[in-house]
């Protein structure tokens, strides 16, 4: 099988893609284009267990553990909100539930994307955050 | 535009009174269009502050001493002046609260104590969530029916239907003076005589007119006026509740505590009188001696003019606006000022926003707390640019510009 990557290393990788931008709006032009290329969630999956409710953009959220490790597909009506789910995807998928659990995401604060996970922004992600941590716990002890 | 030129008063200059307006973000000028959800502070407001806690603060009404008599002497100044800015009868009149979601729940608990099961209050389709939940608790609470006015598709409220929910059941109507989310005036006027004709009293939530327009609330003959100190251009975390004094009179305290007692034994508390009997412990002493700097700010300058300026602004912001593909403008009263709220198609108002943002516009997104106005247009949300005087054409421009980049980037 193969390895997955080791999470901190994912998140230096990301680090350094966003070192080549020069400004904001090159930055969102790539979590645009991230948000687009982003493999939507199955519409049945799109249940209200799923729904994240934010006061600015909804978030549907679908974990699995497969193998030991955690899967997960997300989609949002909002698509900045997307190119971040990307960035998380990217981040948490394939990890182990313990290391989901454990994983500060410094990654977030060092690209400057702080503010779409602070509660006053509240546009779903913080909770889609907190909901992957969950369902690693969960999932962990399930085992 | 020629409009402006004509302007009594100079744009350039109200701009250097506030120094919020004068910084970049993200390295790009603010521009500040979200004035319908808190105003920037004038210099005098900033000074005012500044001054109170370095060379004033004292507790007030209690005080033997120098400070909390000065203290006491400015607090009391403030309520004066708001009184003769309102054009109220007595100083008695001015209940200081927390702003205007706190105006309201005083009103709900405390008039609302006075009314029995079966009685109606009537609150229309375009209210902000503080002037719904407060009266549904309220209605809960005592078995009172909450009737609501609906509205045309331009955004105004639909008088014959208001005229058919009236009756000797209606105890109190509260309705918005301004809209936030549309922009919308309403004929508050006339729908204060309707109401006392079944005599019903009358509750003017004016969170967003006291900084757009003159207020006389002997003219407008309303029951209740409300706002909020920071959307006036004073700081946040004070506000006004008018009262006619007479109703005020009838009405129980709100909330317990020091201050608003006459005399205190286990077996009976008796209350202060007006204003004291609505203001339980210490209040916002610096907030309420800078709203009345706020005002003495807003009265130094010709609110005609104002008016028309802010018209104007929303005009050719409008104008300018519905030249884009796809771009709704929600909301299109013939009374109409200071707001453009929209919507595009095929885009999220979070992602206009967030790209806004980050070219150094302040704009609102969301629902803006109107959750039922927002269903009834069947929208998520929409981005509202709401202005205030200091708001110029070039920075309309700037924003179109923007707004452009922005959905070239979303395309």
């Amino acid at each position: 099988m193969e390895t997955s990557m080791d999470i901190n290393k994912i998140q230096e990788e990301i680090i350094s893609e966003f070192e080549m931008f020069d400004d904001w709006m090159e930055k969102y032009e790539y979590l645009i284009e991230l948000g687009k290329d982003l493999p939507i969630i199955a519409e049945e999956l799109k249940t209200e267990d799923r729904l994240i409710e934010g006061c600015q953009s909804r978030v549907w959220l679908n974990a699995v553990l497969i193998d030991g490790e955690m899967s997960f597909s997300a989609d949002s009506d909002a698509i900045i909100t997307k190119g971040i789910i990307g960035l998380l995807i990217r981040v948490m998928n394939h990890q182990k539930p313990e290391i989901i659990a454990s994983n500060d995401l410094f990654f977030i604060k060092e690209i400057g994307l702080q503010e779409h996970l602070s509660p006053s922004r509240s546009n779903g992600l913080v909770g889609m955050v907190k909901r992957m941590k969950l369902e690693a716990i969960k999932s962990l002890n399930k085992k | 535009m020629s409009a402006l030129q004509n302007l009594p008063f100079n744009v350039r200059e109200i701009r250097e009174q506030f120094p919020a307006l004068r910084q970049q973000v993200y390295g790009k000028n603010l521009i500040y269009f979200d004035n319908g959800a808190t105003s920037q502070k004038p210099q005098l407001v900033l000074d005012a502050i500044n001054h109170y806690y370095s060379k004033e603060n004292a507790n007030i009404h209690r005080g033997v001493h120098y400070l909390s008599q000065r203290a006491t002497t400015e607090y009391e100044a403030a309520r004066t002046r708001i009184q003769k800015h309102l054009n109220a009868k007595s100083s008695n009149e001015i209940i200081f609260t927390k702003g205007t979601t706190d105006g309201i729940n005083l009103v709900a608990s405390s008039f609302g104590n006075m009314l029995q099961a079966g009685d109606e209050i009537i609150i229309s389709a375009m209210e902000h969530h503080s002037n719904i939940v407060p009266w549904q608790m309220l209605c809960e609470r005592k078995g009172l029916i909450l009737r609501v006015i609906p509205i045309n598709f331009e955004g105004e409220i639909l008088q014959d239907e208001y005229e058919k929910l009236l009756s000797k059941k209606t105890k109190l109507v509260a309705i918005t003076h301004i809209s936030n989310t549309l922009g919308t005036v309403n004929p508050i006027k006339e729908m204060i005589t309707k109401a006392h004709n079944v005599g019903a009293k009358f509750l003017v939530d004016g969170a967003q007119s006291i900084q757009h327009m003159s207020i006389d609330v002997r003219d407008l003959n309303c029951d209740f006026f409300v706002f909020s100190s920071h959307k006036v251009f004073g700081p946040t975390g004070i506000g006004v509740l008018y009262g006619k004094e007479d109703l005020l009179d009838q009405m129980p305290p709100y909330q317990g505590g020091g201050d608003m007692i006459a005399k205190v034994t286990f077996e009976r508390t008796t209350y202060n009188e007006l204003p004291y009997k609505f203001e339980a412990g210490t209040p916002h002493i610096a907030g309420g001696i800078c709203l009345g700097k706020a005002f003495e700010y807003i009265e130094s300058i010709d609110f005609k003019a104002v008016e028309v300026h802010e018209r104007a602004l929303a005009k050719y912001a409008s104008q300018v606006l519905e030249t884009f593909e796809g771009l709704t403008i929600i909301g299109d009263a013939k009374n109409k000022t200071s707001v453009v709220s929209f919507s595009l198609k095929g885009l999220h108002p979070f992602d206009i926003g967030t790209l806004l943002d980050k070219q150094g516009i302040a704009v609102r997104t969301g629902h803006h707390c109107t959750q039922p106005l927002m269903d009834f247009y069947k929208i998520p949300g929409t981005v509202r640019a709401s202005f205030a005087f200091y708001n110029t054409i070039e920075e309309i421009d700037a924003f179109v510009i923007a707004l452009e980049r922005s959905l070239n980037m979303l395309k």
